[in-house]
């Protein structure tokens, strides 16, 4: 068992940090624990618990900005945008069906680490895109800082987009500034039943290629569908293809009925309102409930989204799973059972013509260790990233390992 | 401004230099791609920071991606200094030669190679016109998002190299948010892919590091970008005030409302007067301050909030608004303030454009502060400003023949980028720091900040070879860089609680 170091500043974050490189050890960066599963197995001397930093510094609605400490909890975040109708437009998951633990406990560096997205990733992008700035302690004990809080930022490097999704690996943030926007007013989800795989991609296609603004796109199969909780989805025994539009009520409305015009070929047209929208989408967003969440390898593919049917069908060939599509099928949830050592191989070899890459969000240890949960990188991409790595962690004392062998 | 040291061996080794340039990009169907004389090497002198100016070594104007990564690696073999160049409109000075170094021209990377609809992607060879995207997939009623007004000339790659915003970008995103992939080529020769027509790719986000790395980390030969349907209907409105603190509210109250138009723009007396008489937008003379509010949407939705919008306006007073009734008077309205720069151009000799950013709330005070320093200056100043965001960008008026003009100008400057920095803002918002900032960075971030910065560079460039003397006040050594501190003497945190 690692000790576990909880510092109440970012003074003793720093003093952590430099003692631990002085004695040559290594230290695993948690914030609320909450994705501890998500990554290689490695084991470090020490933990570092963030959580107790956890005060939000800086909130002004007017400016959609707001700085917090690393620790903060999204649960936090989230209530005090809501109190002034605002929101994270990257729509975090909480994935605490896929990890355990109680929901709802991560917190906004552990989500800026991972680089989190939900379904409006396909228009608003992923938490990448709304990190302003940030103050970090490097893996060479110094602290630093890039960006700032205004949105229109190009002085020096974006630094806050190398700290989104390193998983802790180049630097222990303890402040992030994000941008935040308005909640939209009004939301409705348009559903077609019945399609399979390939048309149902075809459908969301459509959609996205027309004026409707579609914020997010999905196609649950129908032994996907049936495991929702929303009455109007799992009892149908089809499967479902479902888009989001959201915004000012009567835009909403009209384009809507555009989607419905679009959609007359397709069978059963129906909506979903409000309070089903946003329980559909939150269902797709946190994937657990979805696939049953029996299974013990989940693994999340991105490929561009007219790959994403095809690339199924080829996987389903060699391997018995369930799989779902979400960002118009550009997003593929992909649950199997046993211990498949081969699944990471298969997945990558059908990916290799399609292009995108593959992530193996849950495993066992052992499966974690022996084969590559993040896509494995071509040997020049390699070399850049360990030379990013070598840059800012140069002796591994942070999440050694966590990504990359070595880095 | 100091640029580094000519290295004077290797001027000397100049036509060793362009010889093997000859070898490795042979004369093109159309000329020359190894250009020598003092006339052709003159019309890379410079970019849009024209007070600058240095003819490079020699100019390489490869084709293709080989050629490329064999220039970077014999440079990076021989410590041969390189600096890439799309279009050469850069506003800070990012594309300006070095006496010791070859300049890498992409303008011969001039081809979409992908359209893809299905995908709702384009890929593209980095030396293609932003503005030829949007041309290349209107028909299908596609367009790019991000718009910079240099759009019919500036070069993809640029964009990227300077992370470029657009008078659209308040609701769009910068080029950043629109990225889906690039191949970039090292110095030592590495052909990397990052990312591709798929979404967040594994790994460090080297693409996002890419975007806005003002050629100081690779070279960028391919894009891939996502591209808009276009929305059914954009309209325009003009908005009036007598009082710039006014229409700081205005926009504040209008963001606060809940609303994120497409494009939020304000322009000062000054610029109101000067584009009014240079291409008759029908902006009001009579007024201190005018916002161009943009909302774009389906047909409903922007009818509701042009109404929500004129709500807000009636309830602060202005006197005067007006909303475009076609797509012609839409386009008129922006067109005014489109060639804002070109307009101060004819009033005045010499402009220099600053690009400060500033939270929004604290515009009217800024405004304030800069009509003071035109009078300490002594020179005239035209306020244009993407007040959506927060992106300032004043025009100071000067005549460069005149004696010290354009060193007060540039005092002028930099003390509003000082101002921008102390209300909590920075020191660039979409033009870059390239040599025009680079001595004002150490305002803003701290010798650690920008030692981990330049530790980047140091992966992507150990010897330091790409586009030096850029962005950072002080050349480090990757070596010195990379040693690691020992910090003796800490109390191993005696107050923290240990399990
Ligand atoms: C009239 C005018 C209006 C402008 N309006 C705007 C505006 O509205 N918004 C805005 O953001 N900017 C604006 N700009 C600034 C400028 O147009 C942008 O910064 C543009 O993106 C630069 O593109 P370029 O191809 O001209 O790049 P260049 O000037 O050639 O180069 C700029 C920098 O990028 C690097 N670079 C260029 N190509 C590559 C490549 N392929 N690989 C690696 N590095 C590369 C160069 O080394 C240099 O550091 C304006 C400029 C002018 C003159």
């Amino acid at each position: 068992m690692n000790k576990s170091l909880i510092p109440h500043t970012k003074k003793e974050v720093l003093d952590i940090i430099r003692a631990t490189i002085n004695d040559k050890a290594s230290i695993e960066i948690i914030g609320a624990g909450s994705k501890r599963g998500w990554g290689r197995p490695y084991q470090t001397s020490e933990l570092l618990d963030l959580s107790k930093l956890s005060t939000v510094t800086l909130y002004e609605p007017q400016e959609l900005v707001m700085t917090a400490d690393a620790g903060t909890r999204m649960e936090d975040v989230r209530q005090i945008l809501a109190e002034n109708h605002q929101h994270l437009a990257f729509e975090p998951p909480d994935l605490s069906l896929l990890y355990g633990g109680s929901k709802n406990t991560g917190t906004l560096g552990g989500t800026v680490a991972a680089n989190l997205s939900g379904p409006r990733r396909i228009q608003s992008g992923a938490a990448r895109d709304y990190c302003l700035g940030f103050v970090a302690i490097s893996g060479r004990g110094e602290e630093f800082k890039s960006g700032g809080r205004v949105v229109k930022n190009v002085t020096g490097f974006d630094l806050s987009k190398l700290l989104s999704g390193s998983f802790g690996t180049l630097a222990a943030m303890v402040s992030v500034t994000i941008k935040v926007l308005p909640s939209p007013e009004k939301t409705r989800t348009a559903l077609v039943f019945g399609l399979d795989d390939k048309m149902g991609i075809q459908a969301l296609s459509e959609t996205l290629q027309g004026p409707f603004e579609v914020n997010a796109a999905a196609h649950l199969p129908a032994g996907i569908a049936k495991n929702s909780s929303i009455a109007r989805i799992n009892t149908q025994g089809q499967s479902v293809t479902a888009v989001r539009l959201q915004g000012p009520a009567i835009s909403v409305e009209k384009r809507c009925q555009g989607v419905k015009a679009l959609w007359q070929c397709y069978e059963g047209f129906e909506e979903l309102h409000s309070h089903n929208s946003d329980g559909l989408w939150s269902e797709i967003r946190d994937i657990g409930s979805l696939l049953n969440n029996q299974s013990n390898q989940i693994w999340r593919i991105s490929v561009p989204p007219s790959e994403g049917a095809d690339l199924v069908a080829k996987i389903r060939s060699d391997i018995q799973c369930k799989t779902f599509f979400d960002w118009g099928g550009g997003l593929i949830w992909l649950a199997t059972d046993g211990k498949l050592e081969g699944v990471g191989t298969i997945i990558r070899s059908a990916l290799r013509l399609a292009g995108g890459h593959a992530t193996l969000l849950r495993g066992s240890s052992e499966l974690r260790l022996t084969s590559d949960v993040f896509q494995p990188q071509e040997p020049a991409l390699y070399r850049l990233t360990k030379s990013v790595k070598d840059n800012f962690d140069p002796g591994r004392v942070l999440n050694p390992g966590r990504m990359y062998e070595g880095i | 401004m100091r640029m580094p040291t000519p290295d004077a061996k290797i001027i000397s080794k100049r036509s060793i230099i362009v010889e093997r340039l000859q070898q490795i990009v042979p004369r093109g169907a159309f000329g020359e791609n190894v250009i020598i004389d003092s006339a052709g090497l003159s019309a890379y002198e410079c970019d849009g920071l024209s007070a600058y100016r240095q003819l490079p070594l020699v100019v390489v104007l490869p084709e293709t991606t080989e050629q490329v990564s064999k220039i970077l690696k014999y440079c990076n073999e021989t410590g041969v200094k390189v600096v890439a160049r799309g279009a050469g409109t850069s506003l800070s000075g990012g594309a300006l030669p070095l006496a010791d170094a070859v300049m890498l021209g992409l303008g011969k990377f001039n081809q979409i190679l992908n359209i893809d609809y299905a995908n709702r992607a384009v890929v593209t060879q980095s030396g293609v016109t932003n503005l030829s995207i949007s041309e290349a997939v209107s028909a299908a009623d596609f367009y790019y998002a991000p718009d910079p007004s240099s759009q019919i000339v500036c070069s993809i790659g640029g964009n990227v190299a300077e992370n470029s915003g657009g008078v659209h970008c308040l609701k769009y995103g910068l080029t950043t948010n629109n990225l889906l992939g690039l191949e970039i080529v090292l110095m030592n020769g590495d052909i990397i892919k990052l990312g591709g027509k798929h979404l967040d790719s594994e790994g460090y986000d080297l693409l996002g590091i890419m975007t806005g790395s003002e050629g100081l980390l690779g070279v960028i030969t391919e894009v891939t970008l996502r591209i808009l349907k276009k929305p059914e209907t954009a309209r325009a409105m003009l908005i009036g005030f007598d009082d710039a603190a006014l229409a700081g509210d205005c926009v504040a109250a209008i963001i606060g409302s809940g609303i994120i138009p497409s494009g939020m723009e304000m322009m000062d007396k000054l610029a109101i007067k000067a584009t009014e008489e240079f291409v008759h937008a029908g902006y009001p003379s009579n007024i201190e301050t005018l916002l161009i509010v943009e909302l774009d949407g389906p047909l409903d939705e922007v009818t509701d909030l042009i109404a929500r919008v004129q709500n807000i306006v009636n309830g602060l007073g202005s006197g005067y608004i007006r909303v475009s009734e076609s797509e012609t008077e839409r386009e008129k309205f922006w067109a005014g303030r489109k060639a804002a720069f070109p307009a101060i151009g004819r009033i005045t000799p010499d402009y220099y454009c600053v690009d400060g950013t500033i939270p929004r709330a604290r515009l009217p005070e800024v405004l304030m502060r800069i009509s003071k320093m035109s009078q300490k200056y002594k020179l005239r100043v035209a306020n244009v400003f993407h007040a959506g965001d927060g992106n300032l960008h004043p025009l100071i008026m000067y005549d460069a023949n005149k004696l010290g003009e354009l060193e007060r100008a540039e005092e002028f400057g930099t003390e509003i980028l000082i101002l921008c920095v102390e209300v909590g803002g920075v020191l660039t918002g979409e033009h870059g720091v390239g040599v025009e900032k680079r001595d004002l960075m150490e305002k803003v971030f701290t010798e650690e900040d920008l030692k981990q910065q330049q530790r980047l560079k140091c992966a992507f460039d150990p010897n330091g070879l790409l586009n030096p003397g850029k962005v950072f006040p002080t050349l480090h050594r990757c070596a010195e860089l990379g040693r690691v501190h020992i910090h003796h003497g800490q109390t191993p945190f005696p107050d923290i609680p240990r399990f």
